[in-house]
């Protein structure tokens, strides 16, 4: 599924069209998890556009909570070249000097030192309230990567939720709604902690995207107890697990959701469909709580032999109230035939066992039966 | 040099190394509550980095204590932090002092962190060389009285400890916040708890035993390391919970039931 979602980016929108746009929803219970889910998009759609299999010439990526050195080692690790990346890569530094606090420092000589230390191509910004300025800095940077300055790129910004700490949502969704409605874009991918904003702001932003990944703590994890103990391999395993919600929405405006497991390994992020364990548990408890829409054969034919109360009744037959009881008349004939029946098989039985203590005790059967046939209101 | 001082649970989980490595470029958050401090932990990381094997300097912004405090219960655990400062290893910022003064001066909040800001930049600076490979610490007791400070302006502390976190990626030094968080439980929505909680790579809990005050355990620790890295995009997490025992110069760190 997350590979859907990243050829789908990289296919990019239609003429006249919104770009498709990517949101993903993180909490604090889940944070890391976001991050990782945003470089594993960043670092693949790096590769379809490095491969030319994208409509997008280059990635702008909006560093809001990262520092551009941490991106530098991301692409590094992933075997990216840095020296050439400048071609397809490049970072508008909003992490470094947000408010312009250290250009004025070094101004007035207090501080020496502004630069991030990264290799990867970088424009600082100094601030991030002018989401103005922001919008044309971001198009300037776009427009690099190709000649007449019109081809596509992707827009890539690590955290909403720490522009939104700065501006109105207001400003916020304006910006990222230019940014799709603008002709050169492609796509939008942004990372919002959702616990940190309003569940106004979040809507507000959700309604404008496509897709939106939530990321959800594992289930087992709930309704854990804050309990003290060693730690131990479980634990720390399931601190690595989540949920991967995608909800989808289509043109036509169908909204699809999706589910996915993910796992954090030591060689990466890994996408699973939610099945193995849980299916396997489904399963198991499957045949405990059968039951069944449709009647089988003999359910049917027992059915059919139930009498309804209506039934028997202006056929010129006594009338029978079926009532779940035999009537009283043929009950007791019935009743009496059976009971001689048995005790002549009992007896027969007995005599052929040779024990005179079961015959005796059979007597004693057949007399209490004919007590429990007699009228139990008639000792009140 | 002296050899490294032994690790204790805490290390162990805040990921330290036995040789006195580790722990560098990155953010510990310390959140406590009334019943049970944290300036504990404060204390304990304050000595490691001073610890004699090592050449790390600390700059230590005090919101809570002057300089006097601390330098009493570190002379118990045995540091000597006059000796620190006249070393140039220990660079302490008494908030309490340089506020009250710049304040009469008719300047705001955000001036007065600005400033505080430059300077912390400055000392980091000075201390830092590419051919020296000493470590930088920067310490911050406590968030929720710099808060008060900024006049209660949250984002104007969020937007400093950005600026402080922006120094371990650029100058791979550490910074140590400590944070009250029983201050913020009438709070729907307590914005700097959350952020902070987010900004950190490691989060330590102080709490009271679930089952009340006891005489031999004084409270509990849950320690989340979010910041395990294996690489970029390859971090994992890891959750410790163990028992604390404060005493007059050291603290005893143990697993439930394990106290010997």
């Amino acid at each position: 599924m997350a590979e859907w979602i990243c050829r789908t980016l990289r296919d990019g929108g239609l003429e006249g069209e919104h770009a498709p746009a990517l949101t993903i929803n993180d909490t604090i219970s889940t944070s890391p998890l976001g991050s990782f889910v945003f470089d594993h998009i960043l670092s693949h759609l790096s590769s379809f556009i490095l491969s030319q299999k994208s409509q997008s010439k280059g990635i702008v990526l909006v560093a809001m909570s990262r520092s551009p050195l941490y991106y530098e080692q991301l692409l590094k690790s992933k075997g990216f070249d840095i020296a050439s990346s400048s071609a397809w890569f490049k970072v508008l530094d909003c992490y470094t000097d947000p408010l312009g606090w250290k250009s004025k420092l070094m101004e007035s000589g207090s501080i020496w030192n502004l630069s991030p230390g990264s290799s990867v191509t970088v424009n600082l910004c100094k601030n991030v309230k002018d989401l103005d300025e922001l919008w044309s800095s971001i198009l300037e940077l776009g427009k690099e990567y190709s000649a007449d300055g019109k081809g596509r790129f992707v827009v890539a910004i690590d955290s909403v939720s720490e522009m939104l700490r700065h501006t109105p949502v207001s400003s916020v969704t304006a910006l990222l709604s230019n940014l799709r409605s603008h002709e050169e874009n492609t796509i939008i991918t942004c990372l919002i902690l959702e616990i940190l904003c309003s569940p106004e702001t979040t809507n507000s932003r959700g309604c404008r995207v496509q897709l939106t990944p939530n990321l959800l703590p594992e289930a087992s994890r709930s309704g854990e107890a804050p309990t003290i103990q060693p730690v131990d391999e479980q634990r720390v395993n399931s601190e690595r697990r989540g949920k991967f919600r995608v909800r989808v929405k289509r043109r036509n405006g169908r909204v699809r959701m999706m589910f996915e497991e993910l796992y954090v390994e030591k060689s990466g992020i890994k996408f699973m469909p939610v099945s193995s364990k849980d299916e396997i548990i489904a399963q198991s408890l499957v045949p405990k709580v059968q039951f069944n829409l449709e009647l089988s054969e003999k359910e049917r034919n027992d059915r059919a032999k139930v009498v309804l109360p209506f039934e028997h009744q202006g056929n010129g037959k006594n009338v029978e109230i079926y009532d779940g009881r035999k009537s009283q008349s043929e009950g007791k004939d019935e009743m009496q035939d059976t009971s001689v029946e048995k005790a002549k098989n009992e007896f027969h039985v007995s005599r052929n066992v040779g024990h005179e203590l079961e015959l005796l005790q059979d007597k004693n059967n057949l007399k209490k039966r004919a007590d429990d046939d007699k009228d139990k209101d008639e000792d009140l | 040099m002296t050899s490294a001082p032994p690790l204790n649970l805490l290390d162990e989980a805040l990921g330290f190394l036995s040789g006195g490595g580790g722990g560098g470029g990155r953010m510990i958050l310390v959140e406590d509550c009334v019943e049970t401090t944290g300036a504990f932990i404060l204390h304990h990381l304050l000595k490691r980095s001073l610890s004699p094997h090592s050449s790390d300097v600390v700059v230590f912004l005090s919101f809570a204590h002057p300089f006097s405090h601390y330098d009493r219960i570190l002379r118990k655990m045995g540091c000597n932090l006059v000796m620190q400062r006249d070393n140039k290893r220990l660079l302490f910022f008494d908030m309490l002092m340089l506020d009250r003064l710049d304040r009469d001066k008719g300047k705001t909040s955000a001036d007065l962190l600005l400033a505080l800001y430059g300077k912390v930049q400055k000392a980091v600076e000075v201390c830092s060389s590419p051919v020296d490979t000493r470590r930088i610490t920067i310490i911050i007791d406590d968030v929720s009285l710099m808060e008060v400070d900024a006049n209660g302006s949250t984002n104007l502390v969020l937007d400093f400890l950005h600026y402080c976190c922006s120094l371990t990626a650029q100058f791979g030094c550490s910074l140590i916040t400590l944070n009250h968080d029983d201050v913020y439980s009438t709070m729907d929505r307590p914005t700097l708890l959350l952020q902070l909680e987010y900004l950190a790579d490691v989060v330590i809990k102080v709490e009271p035993l679930v089952t009340g005050p006891a005489t031999d355990v004084h409270g509990q620790l849950t320690v989340l390391n979010k910041g395990l890295q294996d690489g970029p995009g390859k971090s994992r997490n890891k959750v410790n919970n163990f028992q604390f025992r404060i005493k007059d110069s050291f603290v005893e760190y143990f697993y439930p039931g394990n106290r010997s």
